[in-house]
């Protein structure tokens, strides 16, 4: 087995006992990035140079005994929309901030570096996160790895691809509604979104305040796992951040939850699902049937069409507001041609945001507006509520929710771009899980005929990822959907 | 209901961005047809349901006011577009009557 093809804990593990080396780790990425990403383009930007010096550093340490780190010499990558203090850029795959650097390093970033990681790039997303298919990137469309004709899922587009690639073994993305989970069922790879306020958002450009949540991808539930450990946890520069105690996720990953019952929601199941999507989830759910869990029906009446409409006014209402820094004054981009204040600021923005940011930030201004803003930005906070008085009702009853990730599987690029709201209804299962701020993860279930993923989803209440990692582990121990290779990777020396 | 010319320019204006006459009908039936879906909330009966504001249960998360590390002035100052003498250098703000 390649290098390149262990997974985070393994390569840990023998970086740990002296029978691979930060360097060669970190080599074998940079190889793996070389060979493959000019296909697929995951990467905004790599840092060849600055992760070899960390990874001879990680190597020093480690020999000296001064570091025993989580993921000591394990090769990462970071969506561009976390802050990294290293001179590389962060973008947020926006022209408004192309070349800006962030002049200090996201917590999470800190957590990375910390347990000794290599940070060897940032990858491509949806602009500013908003997004189901990294098409929305400002500089490049991500190909998906399994088809290189189709999308990888937005917005953590660059991070699923480069995991599902084999660039990386693991990768942090961001998810406001559903934008780790659903590429990771684009891509085949585990993804998942902590509850919020699990993980920090000190240095995560803001979309949605009350939604975003930054999260991990692995191949397998393990890495996810540890990927976690890591950057979970209290920060008190982000005040909602909450100081619960962070569990040994890797410790009781392998005990089945007994006795497990599993919500099987109607709606999830509904019009709009594609057949094969719900052939291979109904399979899934089979087979935790035959370990033993049961099935319960149960009903969330809100949490598919109702939540997008309440998502989408929630989000974009936020995002407007997070949105008004770019003004061309303390960042990024300036228009060059003004005639005063007010016309740099409408001009920087027409030319330094895109399409769909435009849309989002145009909605949210909208929806609060004087008139607007009872009849929608106060109705859709009212929906959010039973949205989650409905996810707690259902948790007195299951352990989990399960259902498909996605409505579909992959669709091909410029599929979804001509009309936005084809391209929102993509994340029809994942948005009520950020409005409820409860956590979800995206485990593969399978495959469609074309050889594209299909993402089982498993939802669980607040701080509940221990118990969903041991869920989700439950399910891939009795299956092999990481050992698939995508065809991307074929044929390399 | 769908948007009309002039409301998208002005949501532009208070979005602060410039929209080409070619974007206003674009986003003008593009935001019309996602106002008309997100109307369907009205579906719903929330009359006995308060907005839900905060994710989670915590409210008014504060700390000692004691002076703690900062950005530097430069480190502040060091990714805009226009910045001299320790400021952030934009376009004239204040109307000094001149006509200027």
């Amino acid at each position: 087995m390649s290098t390149q093809d262990l997974t985070a804990c393994r390569t840990r593990d023998a970086i740990r006992r002296g029978e691979l080396s930060a360097a060669e780790a970190t080599e074998a990425s940079l190889a793996a990035i070389d060979r493959t990403d000019a296909k697929v383009r995951a990467f905004l930007s790599t840092v060849a140079r600055d992760a070899r010096r960390r990874a001879e550093e990680v190597d020093r340490r480690l020999k000296a005994g001064e570091m025993s780190g989580l993921l000591a010499g394990v090769p990462v990558a970071v969506k561009d929309n976390m802050c990294t203090a290293d001179g590389q850029p962060t973008t947020c795959a926006s022209r408004i901030l192309e070349g800006w650097k962030a002049p200090y390093n996201a917590h999470v970033v800190e957590r990375l570096l910390a347990e000794g990681a290599v940070i060897v790039g940032k990858t491509n997303l949806d602009e500013f996160a908003m997004g189901s298919s990294t098409e929305n990137s400002g500089f490049e469309a991500t190909r998906n790895p399994w088809d290189l004709n189709c999308v990888p899922g937005g917005s953590s587009g660059g991070s699923a691809a480069a995991v599902a690639a084999r660039m990386v073994p693991v990768a942090l993305g961001s998810d406001t509604g559903g934008s780790i989970r659903q590429p990771a069922a684009l891509c085949g790879v585990v993804g998942m979104k902590p509850t919020y306020g699990r993980v920090s958002r000190y240095g995560l450009v803001a979309f949605a305040s009350s939604l975003d949540q930054i999260g991990p991808f692995g191949r397998t539930v393990a890495d996810a796992a540890l990927l976690l450990q890591a950057i979970a946890g209290h920060d008190p520069r982000d005040s909602t951040s909450v100081p619960e105690p962070v569990p040994d996720y890797l410790a009781t990953l392998e005990e089945p939850l007994k006795p497990l019952r599993i919500g099987v929601p109607k709606e999830f199941f509904g019009e709009g699902l594609d057949g094969e999507v719900e052939r291979a989830v109904r399979e899934a759910l089979g087979v935790y049937e035959n370990l033993g869990a049961r099935l319960v029906d149960v009903s969330l009446p809100f949490s598919t069409d109702y939540a997008i409409a309440t998502y989408y006014i929630v989000a974009t209402s936020e995002a407007s507001s997070n949105l008004a820094r770019y003004d061309g004054v303390h960042y990024g981009y300036r228009s060059s041609d003004h005639a005063d204040m007010i016309d740099m600021y409408m001009r920087t923005r027409a030319e330094g945001f895109g399409d769909e940011v435009k849309r989002r930030i145009m909605l949210g201004t909208y929806a609060l507006s004087a008139g607007y803003y009872d009849a929608y930005y106060k109705k859709a906070a009212r929906v959010r509520r039973l949205i989650r008085q409905n996810y707690e009702d259902v948790f007195r009853e299951v352990d989990v929710v399960m259902g498909p990730t996605t409505p579909t599987a992959a669709f091909p690029l410029g599929d979804k771009t001509d009309d936005p709201l084809t391209m929102y209804l993509c994340d029809v299962y994942t948005v009520s899980c950020s409005l409820a701020a409860i956590a979800g993860i995206s485990i593969p279930c399978g495959f469609t005929k074309a050889g594209l993923p299909v993402g089982l989803q498993i939802l669980g209440n607040v701080f509940s990822e221990e118990k969903l990692l041991r869920v989700a582990r439950m399910y891939e121990r009795e299956t092999d959907w990481a050992g698939q290779v995508p065809p991307v990777c074929e044929g390399r020396g | 209901m769908p948007l009309s010319k002039e409301q998208v320019l002005k949501v532009g204006t208070l979005s602060r961005i410039r929209l080409a006459d070619e974007e206003v009908n674009r986003f003008a039936s593009q935001l019309s047809s996602i106002l008309d879906y997100v109307g369907k909330l009205t579906e719903l009966d929330t009359d006995a349901t308060e907005p839900l504001a905060h994710a989670l249960p915590i409210h008014n998360v504060l700390r000692k006011d004691e002076p703690r590390e900062s950005l530097a002035p430069e480190q502040a100052l060091g990714g805009a577009p226009d910045a001299t003498d320790g400021f952030f250098r934009v376009p004239r703000v204040i109307d000094d009557g001149t006509g200027a």
